[in-house]
């Protein structure tokens, strides 16, 4: 019975801790970072004023620690803001709404490795709150139901704008789900396993699926295999960062609240709370879309080069703090892919949404398709004699061929408007 | 003119795959960003810029230095070098005004002030600063040189009374302006 209790106290510790104080927090760290750095982009300064306003309590002046507080001032507002419901929206869906895009989001954390396993007093514990063995499988499961609550909006607000953003939404996710399935077989593939906490252990002692330059703590050149997987390793990190870009309707593709064009997209009829919700949402669906990228293919906790086994002897007493670091490390990275993320926004244009859905259906769909069997030709290639390996590569080359001669002819050239 | 005739660009293979295009993209993002990082971007010194892009920090950076001759900020009005407040109170500035901000209630100077022979002098001149458009007209209008637009602008207040600058004030922003004509002075 106690063990009961004190399972259900470790999973309720981990819950919270990592969903309100790891995910939670990381989505006005990434407000605030995409703030001052679209800002350093633009040659302007960015919010640098809120800090700790000590004039509330009679002091001369406030402490503005960079405007790391600025994001704190942005949830007050939104709280404090009045919180309006159109009267011409279908009210229980406009109010589900909010939510649906929210929780998924929430959800898929779970499956997240965010450290090395600690222990406590000679009691193992894993960093992560679900140890499925569905890693991935589960994150796309989930986050693809936010869809639902973004097209709920775009419908129950019964305006136009709205209902167009939702139904580029719907379009828009549903074509790239696909692409994003795909391109991670090879990885799997490689792994050949789900389950996340694994492949990322299996990274840290054999290099990351990008960067395999170690083997058990040994820096060193991977063997033949290893060498030739990066090949799709690399089109599968493309095709899913793009498809990742694509899902998390961030730019080039935010063609479901793109302003010039929607207002604001399927978000225009919302205020105050309601709204900051989509967009946390939003926010809290890019994190946990760089943290899946980094998991898989950069290693997620580790820190590589053949020093997490060292990490993970660190200890203090009977206390393994190694997991701790690690999730210094994971956040780290997740920062670093945000960045990026935010390097994205502010340098690529936006794209037509013909172009988007050609990228999708015609482009990564069929070369995440090749790159599976790519990556299973290679992989089987040490057992296969050299008459059957060429026999595949010559089948795969040909289908490749044909598939882009296929798209080719199907596309018909643009036309001069005057001759 | 005769039409020139564009072809569309034949785009190669590497520029269809656009890839290569992205990596220079991000890199020209990258350097502008720490280029304004460092503070130097282009125009940075000229805009007053405060070490990150071209962005002045208003308090702590001001542009009053380099402020034209002709700034229109806040009216005001002006003694002269003999410590004689110029306005007789005619009341044209108050009749040009176009939003109508200033007020004014003219009054008598007695008859054993040095300055008797002027007559008149404002009892009381109020603009209204939440009115006022800083266009300058009382200024031209003023036969008596009394009245200029002073390079103060930054005009705040809490309240629509603190907004309103009586007399003492105007004077006090004035202050003194000497070189004017002075017309009212005897010829021996």
């Amino acid at each position: 019975m106690t063990d009961i209790i004190i399972q259900l106290l470790i999973i309720v510790t981990k819950i919270v801790f990592f969903t309100f104080m790891v995910l939670l927090p990381l989505v006005p760290v990434s407000v605030y970072f995409e703030r001052r750095f679209c800002a350093v982009i633009q040659d302007r300064v960015g919010p640098n004023r809120v800090g700790i306003p000590l004039t509330l309590l009679g002091f001369k002046k406030d402490i503005p620690i960079l405007g790391l507080f600025q994001p704190v001032a942005d949830g007050i507002k939104l709280l404090l803001k009045e919180d309006f419901t159109p009267s011409y929206v279908r009210t229980t869906y406009y109010w589900l709404a909010p939510a649906l895009t929210v929780i998924p989001a929430l959800i898929t954390v779970c499956v997240i490795p965010f450290g090395s396993p600690i222990s406590i007093l000679g009691h193992q514990e894993q960093l992560l709150i679900a140890d499925i063995g569905v890693g991935p499988l589960f994150v796309f499961a989930v986050s693809s139901l936010a869809v639902y609550g973004i097209t709920l909006a775009g419908w129950s607000s019964n305006s136009k704008y709205p209902f167009i953003g939702g139904v580029r939404s719907t379009a828009q996710m549903i074509s790239y789900e696909i692409s994003l399935g795909l391109s991670i077989i090879p990885v799997l593939l490689y792994y050949g396993e789900l389950n996340l906490g694994h492949i990322v252990q299996h990274q840290a002692d054999h290099g990351w699926l990008l960067l395999p330059f170690w083997q058990d703590g040994k820096i060193g050149l991977p063997d033949a295999t290893t060498a030739l997987y990066m090949i799709p390793a690399v089109i599968a990190f493309i095709i899913f960062t793009v498809s990742i870009f694509a899902e998390t309707n961030r730019t080039p593709f935010d063609l479901p609240e793109c302003e010039t064009e929607l207002v604001g997209g399927y978000h225009t009829e919302y205020s105050s709370m309601k709204f900051a919700l989509f967009f946390m949402g939003e926010y809290a669906a890019m994190v946990i879309g760089s943290a899946l990228i980094v998991t898989l293919f950069l290693g997620g906790w580790s820190v590589g080069f053949g020093l997490d086994s060292w990490i993970n002897g660190l200890h203090i007493g009977d206390f393994q703090i190694g997991g701790i670091l690690h999730i210094g490390v994971f956040v780290a990275k997740l920062i670093a892919f945000i960045l990026f993320f935010i390097l994205v926004r502010w340098t690529v244009p936006r794209f037509r949404y013909d172009q988007l859905m050609k990228l999708g259906w015609v482009v990564f769909f069929e070369a995440a398709l090749i790159n599976v069997f790519l990556a299973a030709l290679i992989l089987a290639a040490p057992e296969l004699g050299s008459a059957a390996i060429a026999i595949g590569a010559v089948l795969l080359l040909a289908v490749t061929a044909a598939v882009i001669w296929v798209a080719k002819i199907s596309e018909p050239a643009p036309k001069a408007l005057r001759v | 003119m005769a039409v020139v005739k564009v072809k569309r660009p034949k785009l190669g293979f590497g520029e269809k795959i656009y890839l290569g295009a992205l990596a220079k993209g991000f890199l020209i993002t990258l350097k502008h960003a720490l280029k304004s990082l460092a503070g130097k971007s282009i125009g940075a010194d000229s805009l007053k810029s405060s070490g990150m892009g071209v962005t002045m920090q208003f308090p702590e950076t001001r542009w009053d230095d380099q402020l034209p001759e002709y700034y229109r900020g806040a009216p005001t009005l002006v003694t002269d070098e003999q410590g004689r407040e110029r306005c007789v109170s005619c009341q044209l500035c108050e009749f040009i005004c176009p939003p109508k901000a200033i007020k004014i209630k003219p009054g008598e100077i007695p008859t054993d002030d040095p300055w008797a022979k002027v007559e008149k002098r404002p009892q009381e001149f109020d603009i209204d600063m939440t009115r006022c458009i800083y266009c300058g007209m009382c200024e031209e209008v003023c036969p008596e040189q009394a009245i200029y637009l002073r390079k103060d602008y930054l005009i705040t207040g809490l309240s629509r009374a603190a907004m309103v600058h009586d007399k003492k004030k105007l004077y006090e922003i004035g202050g003194v302006r000497t070189g004017l004509v002075n017309k009212w002075n005897e010829l021996k």
